[in-house]
This record gives C-alpha cells, structure tokens and sequence, in this order.
C-alpha cells in the first residue's frame, strides 16, 4: 500500500484523499524520459484518475554526467570547455559564470571590452533560448507551425554565433580573462539584419500564438502559480515575473554592462501558462533591443583579454564565492571554492530549473488534464541537463 | 474569446509562399563552415617544434605526441608531433590557443567520411587530408594569450652608470619578478636537451614557482656545479630554442638560474646539496682550475676520489675569472660556486704550471687518472704589419690586468679589433677604464659570434661600432703612446657554395686613424707546449684541439681532456659538461678498467 503524498510546503494545501491504486479508479502513467511533451530527459510519474491528475512525481538521474566532481580534476581553463554542457540550450550562462567567478578569486579584472561582448552573448543566448521555447510552446499546444519559424530564426542566431565563437552551440567563447575573439569584420550589419527578421517573425508569432483562441483557450488558467508560492519555492524568472515580481537580476544586481543599458523588467499579474509565454514573447522584444543598444554603444577597439598567468600551471589562492545571472530561467549561479592548487576544490552549479521541474512541477501537475502536462512543463522552461551537473 | 483571436491564426499563410530557408537538396549545396568555425586541425609541421603544448592543454587526453616517419628530433625540436584522436576531441581548440610555436589551428571543415574508424586519428599536416591548404577555420587571436608572451624585463644599471664603474649590470629579479617569469615556462623540456649540461630546467623553474629555491639549487647541482656563474654570463643556448620565444620572448632561464643562486646562503650549502661518497683510494689530476676542470673535480669527488688541481694562475676560475669582467660575473659569485667545490676537499695548487713545476708525464705515472682542460689562452694574430708595435695590446691580457688590479695604460683613445665576447668585454672594460673606443670588425653587426646582448649594452655605453673595416697595418711604430691603424672597407661576397657572406678590402677605400691602443681581441688558440711530443704524437690533435672520444677519453687510457681546448663551441657551459661528462668516463673507468 503506497504511503499518501505529503507535499513539504509551508503553504497552506489541502491534504490529499490516500490513493488506493488497487480500487481500480486510478491509472499510473510514466511520460518520460523518452517524450517529446518532456523537456529533455526527466520523467513525471503521474497518477491519473479518469484524464485527471491526481498525483506528479518527478524523477531525474537519467543525465547525470557529473560534471561538478569532473571539474576537481580538470585544469582552471579546462573546465572552460566543460561548463558549456551543462545546460545544452544557453550554455553562456555556464560560460559567463565560471569564467566571473575564476577571475573574482584569482584578482583578475577583465576589460571593458570584454564585458561588452560578453553581454552582448549573453543577450544572443538568451535570444535563441526564448526562440527554441517559443517553438516548444507553441508545439506542445498543437501549433507546429510556429516552431518551424522561430526554430529557422534560432539557427540565424546560431550562424551569427558560429562566425563570431567559432561553434554553434558549444561557443567556447567566453574564457577566464575575457573572450576569445572580437566581431569578424560585417558581423554587426549581419545582426541587426538578423534582428530585424526575428523582430517581424516574432509579431507574427503574436499573432499565430499569442492571439490564436485555442492557444489562450488551453493556456489560459493552466499551472497557475500563486504570488505566495514564489518565495517558499524559490520560483524566479520569468515564472516570478508572471506572478507580478518585478525581480531580473540584471536590474537589482546589475552585472557586466547591464547597469548602462535601458531596459524596464516585465511583470504580469494572472501568473499561468499564457502570461508566463507573454513575459517570456516581451523578454525576446526586450531582448533584441538589448542587443542593438550593445551593438551601437560597445568599443570597437581595446583589449579583450586581461593580462593572464601561463593557464598550464596556474594556481588560484584559498576562495569562495557564488556569482549570479538572470538567465532565460531565471537565477543561474556558480558557487566555486579554491584551496590554492591548479584545481578547484568545488563547483555547485545552481539552476533555476532544479526547483521549477521538481518541486513546482509536482505540485502543479495536480488537478490538471493529462493532455495539458506537457504544455504546463514546457510553460515552467526547465532543462533537465543544468538539474543533474 | 474574440473574433479577432479567431482569424489571427490564419496569418500563418502569408509565408506560404515564402522561399525555404534551408539550402538546397537537388543538388545538394554544401555550407562551409563559417571562418572562424572549430573544424578538423592542421598543423604547419615545419614550424611546430614539438613542445607538446597541446598535448598539455587538451582536456580529453584526445592529443599524442608521437615520432613521424622523416621527422629527426634536432636542436628545438623534439621531433614529435601531435596526432589527434577525433574520437576524443572535443573541439574547444584550447591547443590552437595554446601553440607556442603558432603552427597549429583548425580548418573550417566539419564533415569527413571514411568507413575505417581508425583514420579518424591521425598526425594533422603529416597526412594529405582533403581540407589541406584551406585558410579558413579557427585561428587564436594575436591579441589572446594563454601564457604571458613578453618577460619581466631585467632590471639593469642604466648605460652612463654603468659605464662609471664596474658594478654588475644586471640586478638581479625579484622574488615576484622571478615567479611571474618562472609561470611563464610552458615545461617541455626542449631546452633540456639543447643545454650542453641538460640541466632540468623546466624542473628547477618549477621550483621558483613553489618558492623551494633549495629545491632548485639541488636540481641545478646535478648537472652543473656552477649556477652561480651560468646564471650570469651562461651563452643560454637554451633560450634561443624555447619554444615560448618563438611568438614572443623566451623565458629568462639564465636569470631564474641566478634568482635561484641568489635565495640560498653559501652556508646552507653543505647541509642541501650531496655530500662525499667514502674514499675511494684513486688519484686523480686535473690541470686547469677552469669551469671544466672543477666541473670534473666536484663530480669525481663526490664519488670518493682524491682530485688535485694544478692552477698556474694564482686564483681558480680560468677564463672565467681572468676573461669576464667583473661587471658581468663579480668575483663574490664565481667565488660561491668554487668554494662549495673546494669545501668537498678538492685541493687546488695554485701558482703551479704543468710542464714547469711538474712534469706532464710525471702526472700519467703518478695519479690513476688525468683530466686536461687547460682552455685557449694564447691570443690568435692579426697577421698584420706593425703588430707587434708598443702600442697594440691583445684583450685577453687587458681583461687579465684589469682582473688582476692593474692598470693596463690604455690611454684615452682606444680601437678594439673583433667581434666576439672578447671584444665586446674589451670594449666595455676600456670604457670604463675612461677611453673613448671603437670597436671595428671585419664583417656585419648581424654577423658578429658575441652574445647580442653584450653588442647592445657596449653600443648604449658609447663604443662605436665601425662595421665591414679590415684592419692592414699598424703605423707609427717610432712613437711609443700612440699607433696609427691604416683599415680598409669592406664589401661582403656572398658564398656561392651558400656558406656565410666573405668580406673582401676595398683597396681603394683605406682609413688611417689614430689611437693610444688597439686592442686585438680576434680570438684565442690554446698552448699544449707542456705535453712531451712523444706523449702527443700519440694523441689527436687538429688546430691545437684535442679530438677526444666517448667520455672525454683520449687514447691513452688515463687521460681525459675538456673544455674549450676539447670542444668546438668554447663555452663555459660546454666545458662545465665536458668536466661532468669527464667525471662519469673517469669513475666508469677507474671502477670497471672500461674504456668509453
């Protein structure tokens, strides 16, 4: 006889009927690992009674590649090359935040130019992330035209990448110290030219998605977060956003450039699926004109790169910090400790995805319909890799 | 629900007649990558040197430097080269950013097909691959670095005081300084196998960096019993080869090497480095108190050997007391590296000469063996009229006067013949002896054997450097405080065998310029006069130079020689080798009976 679930929330819930799986009312149902209505590999064990959802429990272990223990045995710049895999989809974060954090400990200072083009990846990043959601959102609510767009639209970004990092999707780009290159000569005319299209698809996705009846009709009202689960769950991004919190790291603390830049933070008040999708659609307008700013103001010229030590035995004195960014997700963070050796002594990566495809996942799975599922999911943006380091 | 979210959707017809945004399938249009893209590596195998950098670096264990067919290791090159493992590699390029020698990148080429998954290793630019001769792909930008290109500059005294007195020139690092130049060595050991000595250098740099200088006193100690000199006047083949120079500036071993020797008092000595092995009742006689013969004698008492040096000067260090000026190496330092030899209880006679106060034979019958580095002492001839005029002097015995606390009476005006160090020294003492000089030689600035750094600090202490001149005669021999020197320019002929361009006199073009001295400095020959002819008749010997065997050992069994009158390169480093090399024939022989 399983045990009833007990949900460890401070909030105030109703406590469940105990499921009886031999009275024959209820049905388990495992979607994942292996689904395209997951979000990479995780898998919901769900409790269904009639197309209901009755129970949600979530399992992960099906990526762990431990990358956190293989960096104690790796190089300060060769765990450069490893950070990027930790979550497939926007690994600059990876990249920004180990590179930061590595300079914090060893005293270096990057240079102005560097930290321009850092964020201006960072915004690219975050571009060809919400691209891809945008294309899983509207896919998991039956669209499939609109993937194909903003998937096309992604992979411009993608060439863009290439030409300046040298990579698709592993750039590789952003190294302890600064970066590797600087803009091929034409890139920025390319950019905005690329701007420019993702700009025009993406108010047509307004119109096919955002203003499609049976989009709202399902989104609408799904996986509704109340404002005081945000805290107690440590919900953040964009899913916090929608709940009416006006919280983007890139305004409270700002980082890189980000304090030069002008932007205002997007809130939303209704907090389901639908205005989680609208925060997320004025983040992506939000986010090309972030990057035509950094286009027009960055220096064109100067150092990219610090002064480095010989990186093939460099040593980093005794340290510890824990360093931030507002990724597509919401906070994304490195905790580092050095102990002075060639090695570092601990890497925790912090995901916003750990908590919203975990915790949040399983408590607002219940009480919805089991075609909805992959919808709410994908509503959470949650990548499974940046879960298991 | 509005009307409005009714028709919205219908939008998604206005692309349908859109172009695709996809390339062509019929036919098939192949995308390059991009011209920075990561692809597949090529590396310029004539300019890498087989540092192994890349090997380093590379996360994935995905590089192995291996021996390529037609490939012979050779002075800065190990003869190795990268193969890559493409069922390894993960793309980051991190050996591309690290290449010192700037031969590696990757080509913009990211599909190959072959059905034999072994191809996908290979030795990259050693195998025709199809993306051969692209220019594409991913280069490391000049202005990124993953090890600090340029040195911590040396800080020296500046020219017009330095050229007051005979103060050492170089300072000496910092603790700082010396490990920010020691991070900067990338360990792959090509110096080690240039060094005459092999001394492990990338091993005792290591140890800068750890702050363990007695570490790296002991480290150097194994291979050369004079750190403190070569870390002043070494010729530093070493870093004319470190691959880190090839793209920048090579570490400064030769200063780390002082830094080193500079940390650890000389009362430390005994308690770090080895002691003496128990006695082992040989005899051995060394004549010459130079580099060479106290290199033999440290290494063959440390193996319980009775050694005795015969020194026909009145203080040990040969040439490299009496021929570098103090400037360059202070007495206090070559005294450090000699008395930790004596203190082991190699006993030196000084004042002694060979063929003089004993006889050359009487060492071979009385001692088991006998190492002979008596060095080149006899100064080479102009072969020009006048030579022997009062007034023309040869450098080694102004260097040797100066050396010796007298004053050599240069005058005030003084012309110094030759090119090498010698010249350069001669140069530079006169200068500070007061004299207004001019250095002429025979053939281009390029071409001068001196150490460019002596040419350049003797130009910023005002000698004056006349290039492509061939001194003809010596005039004026009547007056005894001046000589008149009758030179003529030179043209340089190029070899047509390829050999180094030749000067030829301009007869028409001749100068006569007077001077108090002028100094000859155009080399040195050696005097093997105190060897009976009956012993070298039997020896080889070509251009005053013994030719000896493996182990320094000539045909006499008992007889060992070294240093510049053994050797082609004349280099304290060379003689300090020899000596050691010696050392090892000596007790291999004195214990086994076995010939090299």
């Amino acid at each position: 006889m399983p045990q009833p679930p007990t949900h460890s929330s401070s909030l105030d819930m109703a406590q469940p009927e105990p499921i009886d799986l031999s009275s024959g009312k209820y049905v388990k149902l495992w979607q994942g690992p292996q689904h395209p209505g997951i979000t990479g590999n995780m898998s919901l064990e769900l409790t269904l009674c009639g197309d209901e959802i009755v129970e949600c429990k979530t399992h992960v272990g099906y990526l762990h590649r431990g990358f956190e223990k293989f960096m104690e045995r790796r190089t300060y710049i060769q765990n450069f090359t490893v950070v990027c895999r930790i979550a497939v989809p926007e690994p600059t974060f990876n990249e920004y935040l180990y590179s930061a954090a590595i300079e914090e400990l060893a005293g270096i200072e990057v240079p102005e130019r560097a930290n321009w083009l850092r964020a201006l990846n960072l915004e690219m990043m975050r571009l060809a992330s919400f691209l891809m959601w945008t294309g899983g959102m509207s896919g998991a609510f039956g669209l499939y035209t609109v993937p194909n767009w903003t998937l096309t639209y992604r992979d411009y970004i993608l060439d863009l990448f290439e030409e300046l990092t040298g990579a698709r999707i592993y750039h590789m780009y952003i190294v302890p110290g600064g970066v590797r290159n600087v803009l091929p000569d034409g890139w920025k005319a390319r950019a905005l030219e690329i701007l420019k299209g993702t700009e025009k698809m993406m108010r047509e996705v307004d119109r096919v998605m955002m203003n499609n009846a049976v989009f709202k009709a399902r989104s609408k009202g799904l996986g509704l977060i109340p404002p005081d689960m945000v805290d107690p769950y440590g919900i953040v991004g964009p899913n916090a956003r929608a709940a009416g919190f006006k919280r983007d790291l890139r305004k409270d603390e700002p980082y890189l450039v980000y304090d030069q830049l002008d932007f205002e933070v997007v809130t939303a008040t209704a907090s389901d699926a639908y205005e989680r999708a609208w925060v997320r659609q004025q983040e992506i307008f939000q986010c090309i004109n972030l990057i035509r700013q950094m286009l027009e103001r960055m220096p064109d010229s100067g150092p990219f790169q610090a002064q480095m030590p010989n990186v093939l035995h460099w040593k980093i004195p005794p340290g510890e910090t824990y360093l931030k960014a507002e990724c597509t997700r919401g906070e994304y963070g490195y905790y580092v400790v050095t102990d002075g050796s060639e090695y570092v002594r601990r890497v925790h990566v912090r995901g916003p995805s750990y908590t919203h495809a975990i915790a949040v996942m399983e408590r607002l799975a219940v009480g919805t319909n089991i075609a909805d599922i992959a919808g709410l999911m994908v509503s959470l943006h949650t990548y499974p890799p940046e879960i298991e380091r | 629900m509005s009307l409005k979210d009714l028709i919205s959707p219908f939008f998604v017809w206005q692309r349908a007649f859109e172009k695709p945004y996809t390339v062509g399938l019929k036919p098939i249009v192949e995308r390059p990558g991009a011209p920075a893209y990561r692809g597949f590596h090529i590396n310029m195998s004539d300019d890498c040197v087989g540092c192994g950098s890349c090997f380093t670096i590379c996360q994935n264990h995905a590089i192995d430097m291996v021996k390529v067919d037609g490939l012979e290791a050779h002075g800065g090159d190990s003869g190795l080269r990268p193969r890559f493992d493409y069922g390894r590699c993960c793309w980051c390029g991190l050996c591309v950013d690290i290449c010192t020698a700037g031969s590696l990148r990757m080509t913009n080429e990211y599909a190959w097909f072959t059905t034999n998954p072994d191809d996908f290793r290979f030795v990259a630019g050693m195998e025709n691959k199809s993306w051969d001769g692209r220019t594409g792909g991913y280069h490391r930008h000049p202005d990124y670095h993953l090890f600090p290109p340029k040195r911590i500059e040396m800080e020296m005294l500046a020219p017009e005081e330095s050229v007051a007195s005979f103060t050492e020139v170089a300072k000496g690092y910092t603790e700082e300084q010396a490990k920010l130049e020691a991070d900067r060595c990338v360990e792959c050991g090509i110096c080690v196998a240039t060094c005459p000595a092999h001394m492990d250098v990338p091993d005792y740099i290591h140890s800068i960096r750890d702050g363990d200088y007695e570490k790296g006193l002991q480290l150097m100690y194994r291979t050369n019993p004079f750190p403190a000199t070569c870390g002043r006047i070494c010729t530093r083949r070493c870093e004319s080869v470190c691959p880190v120079g090839i793209q920048g500036e090579p570490v400064a071993i030769r200063w780390l090497k002082r830094f080193i020797v500079d940390q650890v008092a000389e009362a430390d000595y005994a308690r770090i480095l080895p002691n003496v092995e128990a006695d082992t009742g040989k005899r051995i006689a060394i004549v010459g108190a130079g580099p060479g013969g106290l290199s033999a004698a440290y290494y063959l008492r440390l193996k319980g050997h009775a050694v005795e040096v015969f020194e026909s000067q009145a203080q040990a260090g040969g040439m490299l007391r009496y021929g570098v000026p103090s400037y360059r190496l202070p007495d206090p330092a070559l005294d450090k590296d000699i008395e930790h030899i004596r203190s082991l209880g190699v006993e030196i006679h000084f004042n002694h000469s060979i063929g003089r106060d004993t006889a050359f034979s009487d060492l071979l019958d009385n001692y088991d063996a006998v190492f002979v580095s008596t060095g080149l002492n006899v100064p080479s001839q102009m072969r020009i009229q006048g030579e022997d005029h009062p007034r023309v002097m040869d450098g080694l015995k102004l260097l040797d006067d100066v050396a010796n606390g007298k004053d050599p009476q240069i005058g005030t005006s003084v012309a110094v013949i030759g090119g090498g160090n010698v010249a350069m020294d001669a140069a530079r003492v006169s200068r500070r002896l007061g004299a207004e000089v001019t250095v002429l030689y025979r053939r281009r600035i390029e071409d001068m054997p001196a150490d460019t750094e002596e040419i350049h600090e003797a130009q910023a202490e005002g000698c004056i450097f006349v290039t492509q001149a061939i001194p003809v005669e010596a005039l004026n021999a009547a007056q005894s405080d001046q000589v008149t020197l009758k030179w003529g320019e030179a043209e340089m002929l190029q070899d047509p065998k390829g050999g180094r361009p030749r000067p030829v006199l301009q007869e028409e073009r001749m100068h006569l310029d007077t001077f108090d001295t002028v100094v000859s400095a155009i080399g040195q020959g050696s005097n093997l006069d105190y060897i009976p002819t009956e012993i070298s008749d039997q020896l080889q010997i070509k251009w005053g130079k013994f030719i000896p065997g493996d182990y320094q050992q000539m045909v006499l069994n008992k007889l060992f020689v070294g240093g510049d009158v053994a050797n082609a390169t004349a280099d304290a480093i060379s003689a300090i080798e020899d000596g050691h090399h010696a050392a090892r024939g000596i007790h291999r022989f004195l214990d086994t009976g076995q010939r090299g």
